[in-house]
């Protein structure tokens, strides 16, 4: 392929960026008691909830930013960011999708999200949290009589405080990082999801997020509980409108999986990257961890990331309970300036506890991403075993990819093995293609497709096809 | 005193040598000045997270200049093997246990302080030369004590024909020492050698070996180097290994460690220019509690060069072993290719294995893999021994040693070879009873 | 020498074994014939030892001891030795030590001091050469990089060396040239003697042609349907097995 024609592809510029014009109840940029105070009182939570914040505030304080990822990027101005916006009238929120702001809708059109379309066709609730505040939940009747939960959590600290308060923290505590220790103090939003005992979850759960207004964080909350033999999908998907300023998120979601839950959660994420000089991109600060605290109980990860400028995510497993499982499917594409520092820590605590970590890294352009991966055998975990497969793939001479898997063990009827692959799309795989008829840029895809095959073969039907897009979407014209 | 200061307080205790060139003196100074200013290192440090040094700062070492050890006992200690000798007693050069009988030509091998006095300058353009060589804190201290060591210098066209033998005795004193060799091997274009660095302690020694050796392997040269450490279990071992190849040069590493309260090697090879190819093996066996660690690195800092590593790590009883590899690949260093292997075999519960292989990788036309297992013997060898007869325990013993084997296969030298084979035999536990077997090859 | 009384064995709740007696006396040669699926795998595991098969009824008695009590090491150091089908390979244990450790055990059980290395590697090099292999086979590693005739040639020598009471042979003709075919035959029968008896299991009739067994016992859906001497072998390649199907239960 030519190198102009590579080069033209290459600064494609974001399909997916854009702005709404919607006006924000936006409290102003600062963090300190009273911002917390104003977010507690804003999201009409109880006393103890905003005590709840205020000690992880304290914590946060005392804490510093980690350094030791294999990012690069400018010091963040925590005191610059505003911590809540929410649309105008909250009084005045759609209750139904009729309801809805027209203007949204037209956003969810252009990110080829159909909203009552998709709802209605592939039969999943959507939880819609535009600007840190849930404007649309639907589908809630059917789960209602199912007996799960689906709410926003901050719905569920006032309609569930007994769940709320027995569950939240107990994952990733307050002080777990730096990250979650700011989510806690000033989470605004996010998901919500109780299973009871023996219940399979009816649906798939779903969740879209966007970032909207201008230097305004985001900060998810996501709990979700799986009681005794119950289970559940959920999915959560992010694209993001373009802004010159860079953007903070920094979630937290946990998972609790009781004796022989099982919790699927599945990924695509396709923040803003930031323009050509990754300017403007997102910055994603996700903690993630699952934990297998009944015997038999199964958590798996599967995500696709192909946005924000930077991402340091590690979705884990804690297997505590004896035979659980642990499993980590993921797809990282990075191209321009993007950097990524990702992968999971696999902590084996319980007997027969078994994971798998699956890890596809494709780096492009100028881009710099790294798997980073815990794989750690307590005395206790007799026959623990783990497999772990990391390959990544580079196009062009600009980019670096790394791994550093960390490997733990200590004990002996344990077994641990890990492989990882680095190489190129092989010019006699392009070739072979292209002799057939293909071209070059389809060849590239479906190469890249197919290296990434045993990870989209994890997501649900809908997602692997949005997964499959947004990769040619990400890597185009790349290859020369 | 103990601690940094203790260290540095001894530099002053130390027998000045005659006329210190003043480039030594400030090499001294500077690798003091640097150690005083990062302080040994802690678990924060990533390089050290696993391996915690505070043992080795909070005891007083003193030093000596002596060299006397009796002949006989050395023997019994030493490989058999017809070489090249060199002899350090804690560090102190042995003229009269050391062997040069026979060497000729472009070839020299010398004790440092000898090559020193003779010709300083000579030395200056070796020492030290290779960047951040006495960066970290061990080698800075390294360098403050600069004094004793090996030069090795092996002409351009030499295929030296026997090995340089160069070992090092440490001995059970009353009180700890700490010796800081230097080793320095300069392997001319199209050279051919073969250099074997051997550490060994006396039961009950319990020094501090903190040693550098760096290693130029110059155009198309072929250069084996055999490190083999048998270090008392209650000494400190703590080696770095600099290696820079040029275009078309081959360095084999066999690292074999069996001894050493604490063990840590660090191997940096950089690989400067084109069709250089590095070779890491290593082997380590820690029972007790033992704490063995290395660290490889592999700069790949030209297109078209090569690295395999394979490394092997067996623990048993509270022993922790630590392995962390990394394959770094420089912008525009294309088609690289780079292999690094590490397995380990953990005989005991309480035993435990920290491994991290890392890829670095700056380039898009290269080929990287690594691979790590950690886990048990294959079950149905065990069954397919007792099967003739073999009781479990040796089937067991066997097949760890097997496991070693991978290793030992690829040592050229057989002296070696059946010397580690023997001691991983011998240091399996004794209901695996090997020891006579191993022997009874021989006949 | 061997004596097998009602057995029954199962693998994972399913009976194969449903009842099957046999004798074996000091001297004797007998093989075990069957179509697939009739348990002559599994007969071989329960006498190797195999975990994994479970004993439910009968018993087996090996020189007069119980030879299921018996653990798969001290079987062999009983002199029961046992040649598989599919010889394992283990990486890096080399040939020479297996040997040596394994013909120690057994003199070690008999009260026996270890043999003089000297004395234990003029042996090992008196039984390559009548195995035709390479002195160079000893320091390989057990059947890595074997070829599937290698690795029976190997079955037969550690047989020799170690110099059982009971050789147990499981299909050992399968996957051999007939080159290889004589000279395992021949290692075998260089094992024949007045005190030493060997057990073939084996699929077809062709082995004993070079091996000729006293006593053949056709094995069918877990019985021993019918015994008779070699020529009943020959019947059964004539014939097929369906017309046993009929006939009495010997």
């Amino acid at each position: 392929m030519a190198s102009e024609e590579m080069e033209q592809l290459v600064r494609r510029e974001y399909t997916q960026g854009f702005v709404t014009d919607i006006e924000s109840d936006t409290a102003p940029p600062g963090l300190n008691e009273d911002t917390i105070a104003f977010i507690s009182k804003k999201k009409e939570e109880p006393q103890w909830m905003l005590d709840w914040r205020l000690e992880a505030f304290e914590q946060w304080k005392k804490m510093s930013e980690p350094d030791w990822s294999h990012l690069d990027y400018p010091p963040i101005d925590y005191q610059a960011i505003s911590y809540f916006s929410a649309p105008k009238k909250p009084e005045d929120r759609p209750q139904s999708l009729d309801e809805v702001d027209p203007k949204l809708l037209e956003t969810y059109e252009k990110l080829g999200i159909p909203l009552h379309e998709r709802a209605a066709l592939a039969g999943v609730a959507v939880d819609a949290v535009f600007d840190s505040v849930s404007v649309t939940t639907t589908f809630k009747d059917k789960l209602a009589e199912a007996g799960v939960i689906f709410c926003s959590i901050s719905e569920a600290i006032r309609e569930h405080p007994e769940l709320v308060k027995q569950y939240l923290g107990t994952v990733v505590s307050r002080g777990d990082n730096f990250f979650a220790a700011l989510n806690s103090a000033v989470f605004t939003d996010g998901s919500f999801v109780y299973v009871p005992e023996g219940v399979e979850c009816p649906m798939e759960l779903s969740t879209y997020f966007r970032i909207n207004a201008a230097n305004t964080g985001q900060f998810e909350r996501t709990l979700i509980i799986c009681d005794k033999q119950a289970q559940v999908s959920y999915l959560e998907g992010c694209t993001a409108p373009q802004r010159d300023e860079n953007q903070l998120h920094a979630a937290v979601v946990e998972l609790v999986a009781l004796d022989d839950a099982y919790i699927k959660y599945s990924t695509v994420q396709n923040w803003y990257p930031g323009d050509e000089d990754g300017k403007g991109g997102i910055y994603n600060f996700v903690t993630k961890r699952g934990d297998c605290r009944g015997d038999r109980s199964k958590i798996s990860w599967t995500q696709v990331e192909t946005g924000s400028a930077i991402t340091w995510k590690y979705p884990s497993c804690l297997l505590r309970g004896d035979d659980s499982v642990g499993e980590f499917y993921s797809v990282a594409v990075t191209n321009g300036r993007q950097q990524a520092d990702t992968g999971t820590k696999m902590i084996h605590i319980g007997k027969n506890t078994k994971s798998t970590i699956v890890s596809k890294g494709i780096a492009a352009g100028k881009s710099d991403q790294a798997y980073r991966g815990l794989v750690k055998i307590l005395p206790r975990a007799e026959n623990a075993r783990n497999f772990t497969q990391c390959d990544s793939l580079l196009i062009g001479d600009q980019c670096g990819a790394h791994t550093f898997p960390y490997q733990e063990i200590s004990n002996s009827k344990s077994m641990v093995e890990h492989e990882a692959t680095t190489s190129k799309i092989g010019e006699d795989q392009l070739f072979y293609c292209q002799s057939r008829g293909i071209n070059e840029e389809d060849a590239v895809n479906m190469i890249v497709n197919g290296f990434c095959k045993d990870v989209f073969q994890e997501l649900p039907m809908e997602f692997a096809v949005e997964a499959e897009a947004l990769l040619s979407v990400t890597l185009e014209g790349s290859v020369g | 005193m103990t601690g940094v200061q203790g260290f540095l307080d001894q530099l002053g205790a130390r027998k000045q040598l005659d006329a210190e060139p003043s480039w030594i003196a400030a090499r001294r100074q500077a690798g003091a000045a640097r150690f005083e200013a990062v302080g040994f290192p802690n678990r924060k440090n990533e390089e050290w997270k696993y391996t915690d040094v505070s043992a080795i700062a909070k005891q007083q070492f003193a030093l000596t200049d002596n060299a006397d050890f009796d002949r006989a006992q050395l023997d019994a200690m030493m490989l058999e093997i017809d070489a090249y000798r060199m002899v350090f007693v804690d560090g102190v050069f042995s003229a009269e246990l050391s062997s040069l009988d026979g060497l000729e030509g472009d070839v020299s091998v010398e004790p440092l302080s000898q090559a020193l006095a003779s010709n300083h300058e000579a030395v200056g353009g070796a020492l030290g030369r290779l960047n951040n060589v006495d960066f970290s804190a061990f080698s800075a201290l390294n360098a403050a004590f600069t004094a004793e060591g090996a030069i090795v210098r092996i002409g351009r066209r030499v295929a030296l024909d026997k090995p340089v033998y160069l070992l090092f005795v440490s001995r059970k004193q009353d009180a700890p020492i700490m010796t800081h060799p230097r080793v320095i091997i300069e392997a001319g274009s199209q050279s051919e050698a073969t250099i074997i660095e051997h550490y060994i302690g006396e039961e009950g020694a319990a020094n501090l070996t903190n040693v550098v050796s760096e290693l130029f392997v110059e155009k198309a040269a072929h250069l084996v180097h055999y490190k083999l450490q048998e270090a008392s279990t209650q000494e400190f071992h703590i080696a770095s290994v600099h290696i820079e190849q040029a275009r078309d040069s081959h360095y084999r590493s066999f690292n074999l460690n069996l001894g050493g309260s604490i063990a840590r090697n660090d191997l940096v090879a950089e690989l400067n220019d084109e069709n250089a190819v590095c070779d890491y093996y290593g082997l380590f066996f820690g029972r007790g509690r033992q704490h063995m660690d290395n660290h490889t690195k592999v700069h790949h800092n030209a297109p078209r060069t090569y690295s395999n590593e394979n490394y092997k790590g067996i623990l048993d009883d509270r022993a922790r072993g630590v392995f962390n590899g990394l394959v770094h690949i420089k912008r525009d260093a294309q088609q690289v290719r780079g292999y690094q292997n590490n397995a380990n075999l953990l005989l005991s519960d309480r035993a435990e294995i920290d491994t991290k292989p890392e890829l670095l990788i700056y380039a898009d036309d290269v080929l990287c893999s690594h691979g790590t297992t950690t886990g048990q013997l294959d079950e149905r060898a065990v069954f397919a021994m007792r099967a003739r007869g073999l009781d479990e325990a040796m089937a067991r013993g066997l097949l760890t040693l097997a496991f070693a084997g991978e290793v030992l296969d690829s040592v050229n030298e057989p002296n070696i070879a059946l010397r580690v084979e023997r001691a991983v035999a011998g240091k399996l536990p004794d209901r695996f009873n090997l020891q006579d077997l191993v022997e009874a090859q021989d006949a | 020498m061997l004596e097998i009384k009602d057995l029954h064995a199962s693998i994972d709740g399913t009976e194969i074994l449903k009842g099957i007696n046999l004798t074996i006396n000091p001297g004797e040669v007998h093989a075990i014939m069957g179509p697939n699926g009739a348990g002559k795998s599994t007969l071989s595991a329960v006498l190797a030892g195999n975990e994994g098969y479970e004993v439910t009824q009968g018993t087996i008695t090996f020189e007069g001891e119980d030879l299921l009590e018996m653990a798969v090491e001290d079987r062999a150091r009983a002199g029961l030795l046992m040649g598989f089908q599919y010889p394992v390979e283990i990486p890096g244990v080399k040939n020479v030590y297996l040997l040596k450790a394994a013909l120690n055990a057994q003199r070690e059980a008999r009260g026996e001091g270890e043999i003089p290395a000297p004395e234990f590697m003029k042996l090992v090099r008196e039984k390559l050469a009548y195995m035709k292999m390479d002195n160079s086979f000893l320091q390989r590693a057990v059947n890595e990089g074997f070829s599937g005739g290698e690795k029976k040639r190997n079955e037969i020598l550690q047989m020799l060396v170690l110099q059982p009471k009971l050789a147990l042979l499981d299909e050992i003709d399968s996957g051999l040239d007939i080159d290889a075919m004589k000279v395992v035959s021949q290692g075998v029968n260089s094992l024949r003697s007045e005190d030493r008896s060997i057990l073939m299991v084996t699929h077809y009739q062709r082995l004993l042609n070079h091996i000729e067994p006293d006593v053949v016992h056709i094995l069918m859906d877990g019985r021993v349907v019918k015994s008779g001497d070699k020529t009943l072998a020959t019947e059964v390649e004539d014939r097929g097995y369906d017309w046993l199907t009929e006939g009495s239960v010997a």
